[in-house]
């Protein structure tokens, strides 16, 4: 049976779900080998054989902690010799990117990143990736050397299979050459929100919202609905939310099941970062906003009005 | 010493204009309206601020394209970047994003470089992978996504502000750094700044320059095919109504038939 290696973004040993929705694309390509790495990385082993890892390569160098980006693509050359994958993919984040980029160039093998499905193909697996704004479908395969893929968030459902899970340490030569280093680092504070690109419901708020302290409605309803907080460009620059929210082409991108806009004009810029949402709502004073052209309901007033009386409406129904 | 910098910047489709693909699955530059990224104004305008900062410094532009992508060089030097490199090549056409990271890596290595400058990602392709892509082939280090750059005793050192922490990192030079759409306002060329860009420098390379061999690049030379390109279905339009008072009960109504609530 052919092996596909997993890399799995893991924090003390706590798994996020876009590494485990990544074990069930493995399954389609073959049996899925999770390469983990960092401190506490062995504390993963357990879910990551819950979700069909049949090995889970474990390293807990010191490495990781210390330099970016080429210790992980160290372990994971060091993984492709012990495996020989039919294919590598990796959770698509900003440093996923580079290692995939940095590790494609190493083994000679073509490379395609922000994947939002992955199917097996008789040439290899077939990769599916949204681009101009999500305006076109494009269906690629890599014709060199093993490939090597990053995947979305939500490209896939997580699927609880028991297998073997069977921990092997990693035995890493640390010699890739220089890499950056961390000099000193600052937590966000925990929102407690879910993360933007993963969460179900995603509620942003745009120039419409006036200032930072309009964004009270948008989190309320957020909360409401169990929701991430997202904001358009306009809002950024402004500094009315931070930039670690913002949705759009030089934001994060996402794709969850519901989108709601409030406040947002819709430029495509900010489409390019959410027309992929299966449901889209908007508020928005203007009717000629362009984004009541993507939306499957929407609302033409004040966000101050309608939004207080939909987050009531919800949790008068929960309650 | 002369601190050499190196700004790569991309000539993209105007994003405001009809984007599209050709009949061989390759992104439509032909007849299409096209500009310096946006996202490569930002490379610039941090490149500049770091030779300002240095007193010492040569900020070279290099991009690699078609003809018209000599407009995204001269826009960089009538920012103030002090010389062009303009690759054109029939050769370089179709590459993917591994070769035209070796074309430009060799651009970069023969223009000479300390410190190289990338934005964060094209806004045509967004893949965002070219300076890693550049890092690796050049052997140095990378640090990116910064919102501030500076350049000290040989080292590179930036802020980068990601979801859980903002870090400070650096890396000694040589080496690759991008930088987001966060790092600052890229400066306007000025009226003296574009009479100047003309008697710039800008040298065209194709190649046979570079020693790099064309079977390594372009259509030929992709290490991945694209299989087929389907435009999205329009959205169905929706509902629209105007809020007399009840529009966030009406909105939840909604809701809860999709069984969000």
């Amino acid at each position: 049976m052919a092996q596909v290696l997993v890399f799995v973004d893991q924090v003390d040993g706590v798994v996020r779900k876009p590494s485990l929705e990544l074990l069930a694309v493995a399954r389609r390509l073959g049996e899925p080998v999770a390469v983990v790495v960092g401190a506490g990385a062995g504390g993963a082993a357990g879910v990551l054989g819950g979700h069909g890892a049949v090995r889970v390569l474990v390293s807990e160098a010191s490495e990781f902690a210390e330099l970016l980006v080429v210790p992980k693509v160290d372990a994971l050359e060091a993984a492709v010799g012990v495996v020989s994958p039919v294919a590598v993919l990796l959770p698509s984040s900003g440093e996923n990117k580079e290692v995939a980029a940095r590790l494609a160039v190493r083994l000679g093998s073509g490379v395609l990143v922000d994947a939002v499905d992955v199917v097996a193909g008789e040439g290899g697996p077939v990769v599916v990736q949204s681009v101009f704004a999500a305006g076109f479908s494009v269906r690629s395969r890599v014709s060199r050397g093993v490939p090597v893929v990053t995947v979305k968030p939500n490209a896939a459902a997580v699927e609880e299979v028991a297998a073997a899970g069977a921990v092997e340490e990693l035995a890493v030569v640390f010699g890739g050459g220089p890499a950056a280093r961390v000099v000193s680092r600052e937590a966000r504070a925990v929102s407690g929100r879910p993360e933007l690109t993963e969460a179900a419901v995603v509620v942003s708020g745009g120039r419409g919202v006036g200032g930072a302290e309009g964004f009270g409605v948008v989190e309320a309803l957020a909360d409401a609905l169990g929701g991430a907080v997202g904001a358009s460009r306009a809002a950024v620059d402004a500094g009315w939310y931070p930039h670690a929210g913002q949705v759009g082409q030089t934001g994060k991108s996402v794709s969850p099941q519901l989108y709601v806009a409030n406040g947002i004009s819709g430029a495509i810029q900010h489409r390019a970062g959410m027309q992929t949402s299966k449901t889209i709502v908007a508020v928005n004073k203007d009717a000629e906003a362009p984004i009541f052209d993507l939306v499957d309901f929407g609302v033409v007033g004040d966000l101050f009005k309608v939004l207080p009386q939909l987050t009531d409406e919800i949790n008068h129904r929960k309650n | 010493m002369t601190l050499k910098i190196v700004v790569c910047v991309k000539y993209v489709p105007d994003a405001s204009g009809e984007w599209g693909f050709s009949g061989d699955l390759t992104v439509d530059r032909v007849g299409v309206d096209g500009l310096l990224s946006e996202l490569d104004e930002y490379a610039v305008e941090q490149a500049l601020r770091v030779a300002e900062a240095s007193g010492d410094a040569e900020v070279t532009v290099v991009t690699v394209g078609p003809d018209d992508a000599r407009d995204a060089v001269r826009k960089a030097l009538s920012m103030g970047a002090d010389r062009g490199v303009h690759v054109e090549d029939g050769g370089v056409e179709g590459s993917d994003v591994m070769g035209t990271s070796l074309v430009l890596a060799a651009a970069v290595g023969k223009a000479g470089f300390d410190l190289v400058v990338c934005g964060m990602a094209s806004t045509d392709g967004v893949a965002g992978v070219v300076p890693a892509l550049l890092a690796e082939r050049l052997g140095v280090a990378q640090v990116s996504l910064l919102s501030e750059v500076s350049v000290r005793d040989g080292v590179v050192r930036g802020r980068r502000d990601g979801d859980a922490a903002s870090e400070v990192l650096e890396a000694g030079l040589p080496a690759v750094v991008s930088v987001t759409d966060q790092s600052g306002e890229a400066r306007y060329p000025s009226f003296k700044g574009i009479m100047a860009a003309k008697k710039k420098p800008v040298e065209s390379w194709d190649l046979d320059d570079l020693g790099v061999d064309a079977g390594s690049v372009g259509s030929a030379g992709a290490w991945t095919v694209v299989e087929s390109v389907t435009e999205r279905p329009a959205r169905v339009a929706g509902t629209v109504v105007t809020d007399e008072g009840d529009g966030g009960l009406r909105l939840a109504e909604f809701l809860a038939g999709q069984k969000f609530i």
